[in-house]
């Protein structure tokens, strides 16, 4: 197989600029490490991830820590996505909220009408006719709206939480960088659309809950998602879903796309000049992050009940991308434990001193983008590379 | 530090008994599960927007408490409080809440502000089998049994604010309000409510919480000319929209203005020369003249300054903690069902006057008072109704 | 719609068009000539608020004779305050970051974490409210049933100083010529004898400095809190990239259009979804125009 042969972990070097192109082997790695092994040690990082999320992490935490826990790995998604749309895509998104969003509420609107079609005597100001979610019947709409409808089935609400999200952000970026207009643009651009997402959704809380968000979701298929079952339950599926998408990134970074992509990262006019179009690559790659995001979300509705607006905005969207940069934004594998690190800090910190975490939250905006661009990764990275080299 | 010292006092306690009983009288173990405190938590935003609302109300809480304490504790056993910032953002609140409920188990939460988070932790209070006292006056249209609600509803504000107006202000209304589901529901209670009374709604119009520009709605109000407007606008957007009003030539004199969400407290942040005139319709104002109500403000400014100020929704805070206690004492135990069900038909001589919470809703019957801003943002109360019935499911 | 109040409407227009330009021109200073994206713009207006109020206490306290000045006093304290600021936060961590906007980005964010939370420990959760000085009480009537708020004529003709003296500062003094200098050619710039370090580091305090001010008359028609800054800064980048990062008079066209078209949309919409609505007009056009109104080239 050709292609480099970087470990998983740390695909460059702690300069961001040294890419590595498709023929050409890292050299001053493959020099040091045999072959044989550095097939091997290739899947040390995700079998390592592996271990502890499925075995330590369930076996070391009581049922309500192992929740906070699967609420993290939501955002891990996000920061998976963001290693592909940033990392080597050079498209920093500051509106992922968004698409994660997108997932968390559609999930939210099939388990609502799954709850009101369970518990019908929601009616508050007796409207009659069939059933409408209570927050519809609080504002004046008393008729379920026709684009609700759908999400009652769950073969229709599962695959939208993927399509959905990916198709809007596919048709948003693609329109955006065919225009050329790419960067800091763009990014201002996400970020606008973030703050129009949560407007639109608390300016039409009569179809979207408003500021309530979605609430009172007892059940999925049936199943109730509020009992110390369902936490290990939703943490597995979690966890197991978060390494699929590990994987599926590796292989998108592998693949033809993820080579164009960088190659567009770091000369776009030149790969523009080869033939391809670098808009279409673009906007798969963000099409693809938004749909790991939505995943996210969906996950974060199933174990949070509810679904709120406040995770969409502009706050938690740059939020998800310190995760990602804490990780490392070249590292699927970093981002992961970047978020879990993240969210478990924040829990923490705001239980013993709620004035320090924003102080600690701010240094690390600062800190790792000036001194540590590479992040975890690249600290492990820089470390393994001593130790290979003494060896 | 006031761990320490309460060990402190506990040991030294527990010497001192020990030394004059007995040696064989000294099985302590029922002795000390007696005397440990009993945990409560109080979950409100410390940060973010809403802690402009929240830190007061925490503040109230922690005051009934400390009284409690120096009183002897509730059946015996000193509280001690475990304090979570909700950070104004809903699913920290609701695990927060969660936090509260299996790590510290504690015996009753005081906390949240806005409908929306007490939307996202009441799936936690009931699955964790928890109690949550709600201070805020709400849109009602909810019921938990793991939920006291000791604000007051539409039916306690909104519905006697429109007839009060109706019958001394004028029959044309204008409804605007922050866009969220407070204001909106409020609305929706006020529309039939003033066509009942033969009135008309001259305009309604909602703005995103933290909004600063007003000057288009008051140009619709000057077209309008309104007998009335009935404001339900929330937190900061408030100072915008009064200064911008009065900058228009609109003011408390020359135009009845109620608004159904500023408290005193929120006045200094609004600054008090914008509202004088302005009417506020609430369960509890501080200028209310009873010796309950003199004892609680002379109080909460002895711990927290005599700059402070108090409000409809820290009031009942700092009575949510006694008809906790109360209810606890009635029951003779912090068993949440007991509670709960000792709770029925308790009353109270809170701060805002004699207080009963319902039978079954688990409301509070409540006086509505509407007054009138003084320049020195304090209440002159010109209206007070009788106790009225909590319901948080009118029909209209 | 009478003649008076589609007077009033076109006023409010005008009035919200200078508060925009006011909140954008600083940003339109330090990211359209430098392209460094700073995410604290917002706090740094928060932090302008902040100085008018304590200006306003100290006057309140001290010089109550003095009170109707205090508000002037307030803007001058709070540009030097800001620019003095923006000043360190250039030297210690913008100079490092030049290169890469992404990064300055992310940092300056961390910065406005730091000082929302610095304003909440020193100033308090609360709000605080400027007391509008008693000259700037009260409206205009140039004729009946048009009333123009004082405080909004004042704002108005503010932005209209500022904007003077920003064209007297970059297109007609010595530091002016260097900053444009530097920003069209560094490299010929530096040859020629100009520091550039300093250069950057003035133009990023200036607009800093007129964040400040922009928060300091946001204090007549708004509360301050904590969090304030988070409101604006949607707003002013927007105004920015909509009118050509690289234009003032691109910015302040921008400006003027969105204020109009929100004073505008306010009337049949509810505020919420006008605000909505207008962004993504906004973004919209910039998918027809992706450098803005005014442009000098087109850029990528």
């Amino acid at each position: 197989m050709k292609g480099s042969k970087l470990p998983i972990a740390c695909d460059a070097d702690n300069r961001l600029e040294v890419v590595l192109p498709d023929n050409v082997h890292p050299t001053s790695i493959s020099r040091t490490v045999r072959l044989g092994t550095e097939r091997l040690r290739r899947l040390y990082p995700i079998v390592i991830l592996a271990i502890v999320l499925l075995l330590v992490i369930p076996a070391a935490l009581e049922p309500f820590r192992l929740g906070l826990v699967g609420k993290y790995l939501c955002f891990a998604f996000c920061a998976v996505g963001l290693v592909l749309a940033w990392g080597y895509g050079g498209i920093l998104s500051l509106g992922q909220g968004i698409f994660f969003g997108l997932g968390s509420y559609i999930m939210a609107m099939y388990m609502k009408l799954e709850a009101t079609s369970a518990d019908p005597a929601a009616a508050v100001f007796g409207a009659g006719g069939p059933p409408v979610p209570d927050f519809m019947t609080w504002n004046s709409v008393d008729t379920l709206p026709w684009w609700w409808a759908p999400f009652e089935h769950v073969w229709f609400a599962l695959p939208a939480i993927v399509l959905l999200p990916s198709a809007a952000a596919f048709a948003l970026a693609y329109a955006i960088f065919r225009k050329r207009i790419g960067g800091i643009y763009f990014s201002i651009v996400t970020m606008a659309l973030a703050s129009i997402f949560v407007l639109v959704i608390i300016g039409q809380q009569g179809y979207t809950g408003g500021t309530n968000g979605i609430t009172n979701l007892p059940t999925f298929l049936g199943y109730s998602v509020q009992s110390d079952q369902a936490v290990y339950t939703l943490y597995y599926v979690s966890a197991g879903l978060l390494i699929l998408t590990i994987l599926a990134g590796t292989f998108v970074l592998k693949s033809r796309l993820g080579k164009v992509l960088i190659a567009i990262r770091d000369q776009e006019d030149r790969v523009r000049f080869s033939g391809y179009d670098p808009a279409m690559f673009k906007a798969v790659i963000f099409a693809i992050a938004a749909a790991f995001s939505a995943v996210g979300g969906a996950l974060f509705t199933l174990q949070l009940g509810f679904a709120s607006p406040s995770i969409s905005g502009i706050a938690p969207s740059i939020e998800m991308v310190i995760y990602t940069a804490v990780g490392g934004r070249l590292s699927l594998i970093g981002s992961v434990y970047g978020a879990l690190l993240i969210g478990g800090a924040k829990s923490l910190f705001s239980e013993q001193f709620t004035n320090g975490w924003m102080y600690f939250m701010g240094a690390l905006f600062i800190v790792i983008p000036m001194f540590l661009r590479t992040g975890l990764a690249g600290l492990v990275s820089l470390v393994s590379h001593k130790k290979v080299r003494a060896s | 530090m006031t761990k320490t010292r309460r060990d402190f006092i506990k040991t030294s306690l527990a010497v001192a008994v020990a030394s004059a009983m007995p040696a064989g009288l000294l099985s302590s173990t029922s002795f000390a599960a007696a005397s440990d405190p009993v945990k409560v938590g109080i979950l409100h935003s410390l940060t973010g927007s809403i802690a402009i609302a929240e830190v007061g109300v925490a503040d109230a809480e922690k005051l009934a408490i400390e009284e409690i304490n120096a009183a002897g504790g509730v059946l015996g056993r000193q509280i001690e409080v475990v304090q979570e910032d909700g950070a104004s953002d809903n699913p920290v609140f609701a695990e927060k809440a969660q936090k509260l409920l299996v790590s510290d188990k504690v015996a009753a939460v005081f906390g949240c502000y806005t409908s929306a988070s007490r939307k996202a932790v009441l799936p936690v209070f009931e699955r964790y089998k928890g109690l949550l006292y709600y201070p805020t006056h709400d849109e009602g249209l909810e019921f938990s049994n793991n939920i006291m609600y000791t604000g007051a509803d539409a039916v306690q504000s909104a519905i006697p604010a429109i007839q009060w107006l109706a019958e001394n202000k004028g029959k044309t209304f204008f409804l605007i309000g922050s866009d969220f589901i407070y204001p909106r529901t409020t609305n929706r209670i006020a529309r039939p409510t003033i066509a009942k009374l033969g009135g008309t709604v001259v305009g309604e119009d909602y703005f995103p919480l933290g909004s600063t520009e007003f000057s288009s709605v008051i140009n619709k109000i000057k077209a309008a000319k309104p007998d009335a407007i009935l404001s339900t606008i929330v937190g900061d957007s408030n100072v915008s929209f009064y200064k911008q009003l009065n900058s228009a030539g609109i003011t408390g004199d020359n135009q009845a203005i109620l608004a159904l969400a500023v408290s005193e407290e929120e006045a200094i942040g609004i600054g008090r020369e914008n509202l004088v005139g302005v009417h506020s319709c609430m369960g509890y104002f501080q200028s209310i003249d009873s010796p309950e109500n003199q004892k609680f403000v002379a109080a909460f400014k002895a711990r927290y300054g005599a700059d402070r100020v108090l409000g409809d929704t820290m009031a009942a805070a700092y009575a949510s903690v006694f008809l906790w206690k109360l209810a606890v004492e009635k029951a003779g135990s912090f068993d949440v069902p007991q509670v709960v069900a000792a709770s029925s038909n308790l009353e109270y001589t809170a701060p805002e006057g004699q207080v009963r919470l319902h039978a079954s809703n688990h409301r509070l019957w409540k006086h509505a008072r509407i007054g009138k801003f003084k320049p020195d943002g304090q209440i002159d109360i010109l209206f007070e109704s009788p106790l009225i019935e909590p319901n948080p499911f009118p029909k209209l | 719609m009478s003649v008076d109040m589609l007077l009033s409407q076109i006023f409010n227009g005008l009035s919200l068009f200078t508060i925009l330009a006011l909140m954008a021109i600083g940003l339109a200073i330090v990211f359209g000539l430098m392209g460094v994206i700073n995410m604290a713009h917002g706090e740094l207006m928060a932090m302008g608020a902040y100085m008018t109020y304590l200006t306003s206490v100290i006057f309140s306290r001290w010089l109550p004779g003095v009170m109707g000045a205090s508000f002037l006093v307030g803007i001058v304290v709070a540009f030097l305050t800001t620019a003095a600021f923006g000043l360190l936060l250039e030297t210690v961590m913008i100079r490092h970051l030049y290169k890469r906007p992404l990064d300055t980005l992310l940092a300056t964010w961390g910065v406005s974490l730091i000082l929302q939370q610095v304003f909440r420990q020193v100033f308090g959760p609360i709000n605080v409210s400027v007391p509008t000085a008693s000259w700037l009480q009260g409206a205009w009537s140039p004729m009946p049933g048009l009333d123009l708020p004082l405080a909004r004529v004042f704002i108005i003709a503010l932005t209209l100083a500022v904007a003077l003296g920003v064209y007297l500062f970059l297109f007609k003094s010595r530091w002016g010529l260097r900053i444009r200098s530097v920003m069209q050619n560094r490299a010929m710039a530096g040859a020629a004898g100009i520091n550039t370090a300093r250069v950057d580091a003035v133009t990023f305090a200036v607009g800093c400095g007129l964040a400040g001010v922009a928060g300091s008359a946001l204090t007549m028609i708004a509360s301050t809190g904590p969090a304030t800054g988070q409101q604006y800064i949607v707003d002013a980048f927007i105004v920015v990239v909509f009118g050509g990062v690289e234009s003032l008079i691109g910015t302040f066209v921008s400006a003027f259009m969105i204020g109009q078209m929100q004073s505008l949309f306010e009337m049949p919409f509810s505020g919420s979804m006008a605000k909505a609505a207008i962004l993504l007009l906004v973004i919209v056009a910039l998918y027809f125009r992706p450098s803005g109104l005014f442009s000098i080239k087109v850029r990528r």
